[in-house]
């Protein structure tokens, strides 16, 4: 099973939470802050995190969907 | 563990619900909440739903069908009124018995008003959309508390061109939150926006052609926007013998009795690293906290102390605030980066001899995940005060 990381970019608030605790899949533009998918379809071993992240996003701007 | 009551279907309680659907629980999860809505973000209230950016059809949480998904016993419109802990169950004003085998208390604030005033408030989808009813250019809006909600909307008012009057009986808006130096540089940017701010004056009473303060003087406004704060909502709780002492009282793993555990704005908790009893209404906390009750209530022998880094942000005109840590009875404030005046700058909070926190504005990301982890690893003072090479090796 794959999954892929969707971002709703304009609900994100650039808090960063994601890239706190998901660096491998989750970075922050320089100017704003707004949220950038390094990876969007991550490996297994990092999906825990992905979804710690999708979890605590404030702005509930992030998806984790199977396919 | 079978049955899971949440009460409260909000940023908390939906995140409890999800995570114990991640981490494999498969039994029954009902979940009550007064509002009528599917479980709705509030931070856009006072920011794209105000300001008329997005309509409410933005603000869902989940779509419906992620909720859906999560197979809850999903009662809206549902009020919870009491709560039996010998026999576990929760009592809801259509008269039913929700037997628990756990119990999360999720219930959040609701606004602080002021005595026998008609005047607007906002927590809610409705409270927003009524007062963005209201906002059209030169009315007049009188707001009374200049803490972060009663800023974002005067400087959402602003914007579509209302006349504002900010009223804070603090001398400097903000001071008790963030000290005076940061309080005085945030508020000056009402005034260079054209906001009557009036600080150091009590309000008397709200009448319906504005607002009397202490010192006689009456504000004449269209409408009135209280911002004064806000009440845990554990009224429902009374009785129950289940502690509370402004929020629910919970120890470091978020419990407050066996199989009682509490989540969000509505709960107190030990935290564990800061060593105080905080409570703090910042949207993340929601979220971070329901998830540390769900993986609890999942692990009742192996209970993990919930030690987040508290984060909250505003929104402002052009400044976006962000702040790490507690800065709550902070001792000192130091600006360690930046320019204060040019609103770009990193303040940094002592309180005995650690660092407790940082508030920031117009600062690029690195810089901010820098000091989170910092604050995060409880840096001691001296080091920050080093400057960053200070910071480092911490
Ligand atoms: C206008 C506004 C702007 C904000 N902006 C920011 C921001 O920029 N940054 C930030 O960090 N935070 C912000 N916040 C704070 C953030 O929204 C809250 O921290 C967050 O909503 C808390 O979530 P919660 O689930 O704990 O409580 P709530 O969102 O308050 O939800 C509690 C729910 O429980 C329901 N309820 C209450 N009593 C009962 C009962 N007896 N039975 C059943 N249901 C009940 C309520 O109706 C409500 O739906 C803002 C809040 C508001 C109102």
């Amino acid at each position: 099973m794959t999954f892929h990381v969707e971002l709703d970019e304009p609900r994100c608030v650039a808090s960063g939470q994601c890239a706190v605790v998901a660096p491998d899949v989750f970075d922050q533009r320089d100017d704003d802050g707004v949220a950038v998918i390094l990876d969007e379809s991550p490996a297994d071993d990092l999906l825990d995190d992905v979804r710690e992240a999708v979890a605590i996003c404030p702005a509930a701007a992030l998806r984790l969907v199977e396919g | 563990m079978n049955r899971v009551v949440v009460v409260g279907a909000s940023a908390a309680g939906l995140t409890t619900a999800e995570a114990l659907r991640r981490e494999g629980y498969a039994g029954g999860i009902t979940v009550v909440g007064a509002e009528v809505h599917l479980p709705y973000d509030r931070p856009p209230l006072s920011k794209q739903i105000l300001s008329g950016e997005w309509e409410p059809d933005r603000l869902p949480l989940r779509p419906a069908a992620d909720v859906d998904a999560l197979g809850l016993d999903l009662r809206l419109g549902v009020t919870a009124t009491g709560v039996d802990t010998a026999a576990r169950t929760v009592a809801t004003d259509t008269g039913e018995q929700l037997a628990y085998d756990a119990l999360v208390v999720a219930t959040g604030v609701r606004p602080r008003r002021l005595p026998g005033a008609t005047a607007h408030v906002l927590r809610t989808q409705q409270d927003a959309l009524a007062l963005r009813e209201r906002l059209r250019p030169g009315r007049r809006l009188a707001v009374v508390g200049a803490g972060f909600l009663g800023a974002e909307v005067t400087a959402v008012a602003r914007g579509l061109g209302c006349e504002v009057t900010l009223i804070e009986p603090a001398s400097v808006p903000l001071a008790h939150a963030v000290g005076a130096v940061v309080g005085e540089v945030l508020s000056r940017a009402h005034v260079e926006h054209g906001v009557d701010l009036r600080t150091g004056v009590g309000v008397v009473a709200v009448h319906p052609e504005g607002v009397e303060l202490a010192d006689s003087t009456m504000v004449e406004a269209d409408d009135v926007l209280t911002a004064i704060g806000s009440v845990p909502n554990t009224e429902w709780l009374e009785g129950s013998g289940l502690p509370v002492a402004d929020g629910l009282v919970c120890d470091a793993t978020c419990r407050a009795a066996p199989g009682v555990y509490g989540a969000g704005d509505v709960a107190r908790w030990d935290h564990p690293s800061f060593g105080v009893s905080m409570r703090i209404e910042h949207r993340t906390n929601a979220s971070e906290q329901g998830l540390a009750v769900a993986r609890n209530l999942l692990s009742p022998d192996a209970p993990r102390p919930f030690a987040p880094v508290p984060y909250f942000w505003s929104d402002q005109y052009e400044m976006k605030v962000q702040a790490y840590g507690y800065l709550r009875g902070h001792d000192a404030v130091e600006i360690v980066e930046g320019d204060l005046a040019e609103r770009r700058f990193v303040a940094a909070y002592r309180t005995a001899d650690r660092l407790a926190g940082v508030l920031t504005v117009g600062m690029p990301p690195r810089v901010l995940r820098t000091w989170r982890n910092a604050v995060a690893g409880g840096a001691p003072w001296r080091d920050v005060v080093a400057g960053p090479g200070g910071l480092a090796v911490v």
